[in-house]
């Protein structure tokens, strides 16, 4: 088999497997006709009556700002209390026993007592996520900073650089590939807590329209619900590695010419 | 080592005042003491271990039907790129499904019952392993794979004792990963539907407003949490005794 032909074979694969999928799912819900498994033009069809535009600025919105905000104290407060525990190993001994329980605690333990604390609104949804997604960050960032080549901190200070400067210049940008990767994990986090604080209690969001479908056994909205927040992981994740591609461009090509 | 014992004494007798000292009621946070001692009572009854014994079922269960499914499926789509072209975009798409929203479809078909605690801690693990393992078996040194042809190694002596070792490090990790959504799925599960276990217990004092118990509760599944982790770190090393990620640990402890 020619390369060109191999080529444009495994191209034609990948466009053809996701229509396959789709047509036997179109096909089967047709054939069993059970509601519970609507037809894919149903589950379109719903789609666009819900969130194209309807529902769109009074539920899509406001998970999307919770996401954001939650996601983004997480990647400051992570940054910022990682540096300084990775390079001081006292910081280190003191914080480790907390970051390693609450890293493993399972998130949806705490929105009972999360609620009692911090009442049901914004303030509760956006702590939470910020909270949980943390984690993978500090952690990321901590083990980012250990990892930096000791020699590199040493030639700085012993070429008079400021503090200031080596944490910019040298520290964050050495640790930067690792908290991305954290920053990856607490992406999708904070995508499956909003839901999950939405769903247990909420007003508006995605979450409550999920919660809402399920409660009068609409099975049409539910579907188009989970097609949405799939997209919404998905657009997220495309952002996050648009901005990663961005901020790592440096690394990337360093990469490349190193392993030539 | 006192460092860290310290650290946990301090942050435990700050809880303690304060709750005792009214900076947040101790209706809102009971405190440490009182959690504790909550805990400790809970802890002596065997409807506890029956609730705690049913989310490890639920956990043990997902992750290992998530292993069976999800290291051949990673091995295959590893292996061939072929395959991993034309399944791309589908996986692509499902993965970053949150679990989350998959519960009122399982409440509304498979409904309050094991098998859904399953499926949703089976669907967390499976995504992360399946990406491990792919990359694994990617990631394999074509040296060694080039090295085993030219010697006339059979193809599936190859798989067996190049390219499976050689990818054992990333299924680890994956595996590592996989129980933790696992462990958080298989609760998620038991608080939002009902199946039994820890997560309906929690459900249960929440909605009676026991708030102590509720705290009680969250410490025991933060426990059960950490004791999951560190056994998987523990198997981590066992399994990977003979690969230099392992010795490099074990000479930076020192």
């Amino acid at each position: 088999m020619s390369p060109r032909l191999y080529r444009s074979l495994r191209l034609g694969a990948e466009i053809a497997v996701p229509i396959l999928i789709l047509l036997l799912w179109q096909l089967w819900t047709v054939h069993a006709d059970d509601p519970k498994f609507p037809r894919l033009t149903t589950i379109i069809g719903e789609f666009q009556d819900l969130w194209l535009f309807s529902q769109f600025e009074s539920d899509v919105l406001p998970s999307l700002e919770r996401v954001l905000i939650g996601f983004g104290i997480a990647v400051v407060v992570g940054v910022g209390l990682g540096i300084p525990i990775g390079l001081s190993r006292w910081a280190r001994l003191w914080a480790m026993p907390h970051v390693e329980y609450w890293r493993a605690m399972p998130p949806p333990a705490l929105i009972p007592i999360s609620i009692v604390l911090l009442g049901i609104y914004d303030k509760q949804k956006i702590s939470f996520i910020a909270f949980f997604c943390l984690f993978p960050i500090l952690l990321n960032a901590i083990d980012g900073v250990r990892g930096i080549e000791p020699t590199l901190i040493d030639t700085a200070r012993s070429y008079g650089v400021p503090w200031r400067d080596t944490v910019r210049r040298i520290i964050l940008p050495a640790a930067m590939p690792q908290i991305f990767a954290g920053m990856r994990t607490s992406l999708s986090l904070a995508v499956i807590i909003m839901v999950l604080t939405e769903y247990w209690s909420s007003a508006n969001g995605v979450g409550y329209v999920l919660s809402n479908a399920k409660n009068t056994l609409q099975m049409g909205p539910m579907w188009a619900a989970i097609l949405l927040i799939g997209l919404l992981g998905y657009g997220l994740n495309l952002l996050l590695s648009l901005v990663e591609g961005r901020v790592l461009a440096w690394h990337r090509g360093y990469r490349a010419t190193a392993s030539k | 080592m006192l460092i860290p014992v310290l650290s946990i004494i301090v942050a435990l007798v700050v809880w303690e005042l304060v709750s005792r000292g009214g900076l947040i009621s101790e209706r809102d946070l009971p405190s440490m003491t009182a959690s504790f001692g909550e805990l400790w009572t809970m802890v002596k009854t065997s409807d506890f271990w029956h609730a705690f014994f049913q989310t490890v079922r639920g956990w043990a269960i997902g992750l290992g039907l998530a292993i069976l499914l999800a290291v051949p499926l990673g091995i295959a789509l590893g292996s061939s790129e072929f395959a991993a072209r034309a399944f791309r975009v589908p996986i692509e798409f499902l993965r970053p499904i949150p679990s989350a929203a998959l519960i009122p479809l399982l409440f509304l078909t498979l409904g309050t019952t094991l098998e859904s605690e399953i499926f949703l801690a089976t669907f967390g693990a499976f995504w992360p392993l399946l990406v491990q393992t792919t990359y694994g078996v990617h990631d394999v040194d074509p040296i060694a794979i080039d090295t085993a042809r030219s010697f006339g190694v059979p193809r599936h002596a190859q798989l067996f004792k190049i390219t499976l070792p050689s990818a054992v490090p990333y299924v680890m990790t994956g595996v590592r990963i996989a129980s933790t959504v696992a462990l958080i799925l298989a609760f998620t599960a038991e608080l939002f539907m009902g199946t039994g276990g820890l997560g309906k217990q929690l459900n249960y004092y929440g909605a009676f407003g026991l708030n102590t118990s509720v705290y009680a509760i969250a410490l025991a599944i933060g426990f059960l949490g950490v004791g999951i982790h560190y056994a998987m770190v523990a198997l981590e090393r066992r399994v990977l005794r003979w690969h230099p990620s392992q010795r490099t640990t074990e000479a930076a402890l020192r």
